[in-house]
């Protein structure tokens, strides 16, 4: 009961509630009620998040697995953003109200959490992300190689793109006359046919594919055919 | 990273091509960093053609009244904001040109922060004289609960948002105080990175939209194949990666150019020379392996 | 040949020790010295950073008893606060309404002044340099703590950059510090964007105003308000459940909301939008005329043979993925051959995807290298 037919109903009644609202007016304060429990629960989620990691990472240090020191840092990293972020350490007072220190900007530059967001935050996650630069190369090196007819394609599509966005496009084939019969030859005209008939018709059927699907799977789950989700314990 | 060379090595230049199958990766990974490193300190700058998508993108907010009520959505984190934050500077100051009443918002957590830096940057730099607080722009900020906050905002915005990123309640701000929900809105454009952002403005947020508005976004590359369909029927304009920042940027600057720190409003450009070394060296990266792999082909094994 | 191509072969991945040492010691020293040169003999330095320093004072006042109500004067704090405290507010000393007479100092309250800072560049603080009057509340004067933090951001990137060469500690230092500070980052945003105003700014609206948001609206339905906010509270306990040990059963309740919840949402944004919006735009006229001006200028339709092209394309690459992904008939005869021109759409499709994305990865690169010279160096 506990375990089963309850969640069973709540998960009925929130998604039948939100399809309800779609078509009934009466409904819409009830769909926004559920929506705002729905976002707070999101952003426990963070907490939930937050927390899985310092579980992870104290465990990895009491059992003094090997890079303990690295979860180590990780949590000293943790901890100093979390307290200066939580108590606003140093946040510029409101102008309307600078007697309440809670109601403080922290995310500004000159406050410690600021600090950290210009100067550690940012830093770290846009270079992480700028590192797959590095390996789209090697993997255009190694794995882009014509060995049947769907590679050419893949190949061959890639290559027309990736001079079309640069000015190597309008370099090479710049000087044919936009109005003449040739105008097809034109890298910028070659791309343009590719992204909005070739790749947008493959694209679409994508989502039309991915739209029956959602549609199928939140029918199943809203109706109790698909259970999985209780065995998440 | 070992290199496996186990085949019967041929001479010559076929040799060559054999044993450059195997290349170690970090000569490709130093090749890169040079293509884009060595263009950044020559300073190469080409001149941009804006495309179709780009123009649709300007004559989105272009043909809005003067003064009408907008919402950027700023959907990304500093992972993306090399590609992204050059649209959203000539967004802002694109809107800000035709005194369109601005209200920021974020569907990311670190959303907020790009905002902070185009309202800084861009508003207050070269609008700050007709732009006040709370009558012509507001910062609402981060909301968690992704499409969830979307969804609230199509029927009430006062739900999603009872104030404002500094606390202070919106019933007091004019410019939202008397925003019910999306409808009052005459564009609504997302700088997107990927979940949440321009997929889910288009699904939840653009039927509670009034038809006549505008949805439109500016995507990394990586996300924007997925919104090609929805393209020009859901969305009014797009801008694709840094490619389209720089076209879209070039239309903007050319209507309505900026007299100091005009830096600021070339990022796109500025980042697009680089781009053309970067981009000849994985054509020859590409057009190299596959000679490799021909080279090989007689031979036993071959690359990888 | 084959002897020697192996030997360097195996140099290129493995290195052997004595030139990787002397490689490391030449690297070491250039980068120093070069870094040195560039700190100490150039006049703008590496990492310099000024910052902006405006002084701000606030003074608590309230309104004269004998003046009139404040026509207009601060319309948005007026509304903005409408509790008892709504009378006294903190101000500008210089503000229009102490001048006026219409409010007044309130005795015994200290006036509140801080300094807010904003980071420049050099080139930066010449272009200022003209605005800003001496002895005035604003002044420009070198940042430490900012140069610092250029130094820092540097160097991580450097760390985690390192990475391409090989894993190395350096490297899961910078990663381990982006784990707890994305953690901590993400927690402290929630909880102040969201959960303080719309969770605890419904249980205890009081609380809320008078420590963290004293503008929070005031809701028609207070008691109503806390008793639904009651919901998601013990939801999120039950979810945070998930962290004990036992009792996994409990965190099912709130993951059933949260499922529940988007499958609702996600059937009607994906049938309308989706499915809906996106069969109509696949279904378009397959021959395409354009408007166009006859040899005596009359108005003619004119075969587009371009446009006519681009649709039939559309639509057979439509259909012809749909059938694709259409697993349920063999894929045989008439349907398999129909699949495999889907599957050259889906390789045209992915072959375009792949080109935009390198574009935004190299992008994201180039950003750091930026950073790098300009930020760092001052190249």
């Amino acid at each position: 009961m506990m375990r089963r037919t309850i969640p069973m109903l709540i998960l009925a009644s929130a998604g039948l509630l939100l399809i309800v609202a779609k078509f009934s007016p009466f409904t819409v304060s009830w769909q926004e009620t559920v929506l705002g429990w729905f976002n707070i629960l999101a952003a426990v989620a963070f907490v939930l998040g937050a927390g899985n990691l310092l579980a992870v990472n104290l465990e990895q240090i009491s059992s003094r697995r090997p890079g303990w020191a690295y979860a180590a840092i990780t949590l000293f990293a943790f901890a100093v953003t979390l307290v200066v972020g939580m108590f606003k350490v140093g946040a510029v007072p409101n102008g309307m109200h600078p007697d309440i220190h809670l109601a403080g900007a922290h995310d500004v530059p000159q406050a410690p959490f600021g600090w950290i967001y210009d100067y550690m935050l940012v830093p770290l996650t846009s270079t992480m992300f700028a590192m797959l630069a590095f390996y789209v190369a090697s993997a255009a090196f190694r794995a882009f190689r014509a060995k049947n007819i769907e590679a050419i394609l893949l190949l061959g599509t890639a290559f027309i793109i990736l001079l079309s966005q640069t000015a190597a496009g309008m370099f090479l084939t710049g000087w044919i006359p936009e109005d003449s019969v040739f105008s097809f030859l034109r890298l910028d005209v070659m791309k343009r046919g590719i992204t909005e008939h070739i790749q947008t018709a493959g694209m679409r059927a994508i989502t039309i594919g991915i739209a029956l699907g959602v549609a199928a799977t939140s029918l199943r789950l809203i109706f109790g055919i698909d259970k999985s989700y209780l065995s998440k314990t | 990273m070992t290199t496996k060379n186990t085949e019967q090595n041929p001479g010559g230049m076929r040799g060559f091509f054999v044993r450059l199958g195997g290349l170690d990766r970090r000569w490709i990974f130093l090749a890169m960093g040079l293509s884009i490193a060595v263009p950044i300190l020559l300073k190469l700058r080409f001149p941009e053609v804006p495309g179709p998508m780009a123009r649709a993108t300007f004559e989105a907010i272009e043909s809005l009244p003067n003064g009408s009520r907008v919402l950027l959505s700023f959907d990304f984190d500093p992972a993306s904001k090399a590609e992204l934050q050059p649209m959203a500077n000539a967004l802002v100051h694109h809107c800000a040109s035709k005194g369109h009443k601005i209200v920021f918002m974020a569907l990311w957590p670190l959303g907020k922060q790009m905002a902070d830096q185009a309202i800084k940057e861009i508003l207050l730099e070269y609008h700050g004289d007709k732009y006040e607080y709370g009558t012509d722009y507001v910062q609402l900020g981060f909301k968690a609960g992704n499409e969830g906050v979307i969804k609230v905002l199509t029927t009430n915005i006062a739900e999603a948002y009872p104030t404002d990123a500094s606390g202070a309640a919106v019933s007091g701000l004019p410019l939202v105080a008397d925003a019910r929900d999306l409808g009052s809105f005459g564009l609504v454009s997302t700088i997107s990175a990927g979940y949440p952002g321009a997929k889910e403005w288009v699904q939840y947020g653009r039927e509670s939209m009034k038809p006549e508005a505008r949805l439109t976004s500016g995507s990394t590359g990586v996300q924007a194949s997925q919104l090609f369909p929805y393209y020009p029927a859901q969305l009014n304009g797009l801008l694709v990666a840094v490619k389209g920042a720089a076209e879209y940027e070039t239309l903007v600057t050319e209507k309505y150019p900026v007299d100091r720190n005009s830096e600021r409003l070339e990022q796109g450009r500025i980042r697009m020379g680089p781009q053309l070394v970067a981009h000849l060296l994985m054509i020859a990266l590409i057009v190299l392996g596959n000679i490799a792999m021909i080279a090989s082909r007689g031979s036993q094994g071959g690359a990888r | 040949m084959s002897d020697g191509s192996q030997a360097a072969n195996q140099g290129g991945a493995r290195p052997a020790k004595r030139p990787n040492t002397f490689l490391w010691i030449a690297l070491a020293v250039f980068g120093i010295v070069g870094l040195s040169l560039n700190a100490f003999m150039r006049p703008e330095g590496m990492a310099k950073r000024l910052s902006v320093v405006t002084t701000v004072e606030r003074v608590l006042v309230e309104e004269a008893p004998a003046a009139l109500a404040p026509e207009g004067s601060q319309p948005a704090e007026a509304a903005a606060a409408p509790t008892a405290t709504a009378k006294r507010k903190w101000v500008d000393p210089d503000d229009a309404g102490l001048a006026a007479g219409t409010l007044r100092r309130v005795e015994g309250v200290d006036p509140i002044s801080w300094e807010t800072r904003e980071s420049i560049k050099p080139s930066e603080a010449e272009l200022l340099a003209g605005e800003i009057k001496p002895g005035g509340p604003v002044r420009i004067e070198p940042s430490p703590i900012d140069s610092l933090g250029i130094w820092v951001a540097a160097l991580l990137t450097l760390f985690i950059l390192s990475f391409v060469y090989r894993d190395n500690p350096f490297y899961k230092v910078a990663e381990s510090i982006l784990i707890g500070v994305s953690a901590a980052y993400w927690m402290v945003v929630g909880f102040w964007s969201t959960i303080v105003p719309q969770l605890l700014g419904s249980l205890a609206p009081e609380v809320v105003r008078a420590y963290a948001m004293p503008s929070l609206p005031v809701s028609s339905t207070p008691g109503l308000d806390a008793a639904l906010a009651f919901v998601p509270l013990l939801l999120g306990f039950m979810l945070l459940w998930r962290l004990a040990p036992k009792g996994g059963w409990i965190s099912v309740w709130p993951i059933a909301f949260v499922i529940g919840t988007t499958a609702g949402i996600r059937l009607v944004g994906a049938i309308e939008a989706d499915l809906m919006r996106q069969l109509v735009a696949a279904m378009k006229p397959l021959v395409v005329f354009e408007n166009g001006v006859g040899a005596a200028g009359e108005a003619v339709r004119m075969f587009d043979f371009w446009g006519t092209v681009g649709s039939v394309v559309g639509v057979v690459g439509v259909l012809s993925v749909l059938t694709y992904f259409f697993f349920s008939v063999d894929h045989k005869g008439a349907v398999g051959k129909t699949a495999r021109v889907g599957i050259w759409f889906l390789m045209i499709s992915f072959g375009s995807a792949f080109g935009l994305t390198v574009m935004g990865r190299i992008t994201l690169l180039l950003q750091r290298f930026e950073f790098l010279f300009t930020d760092w160096l001052n190249i």
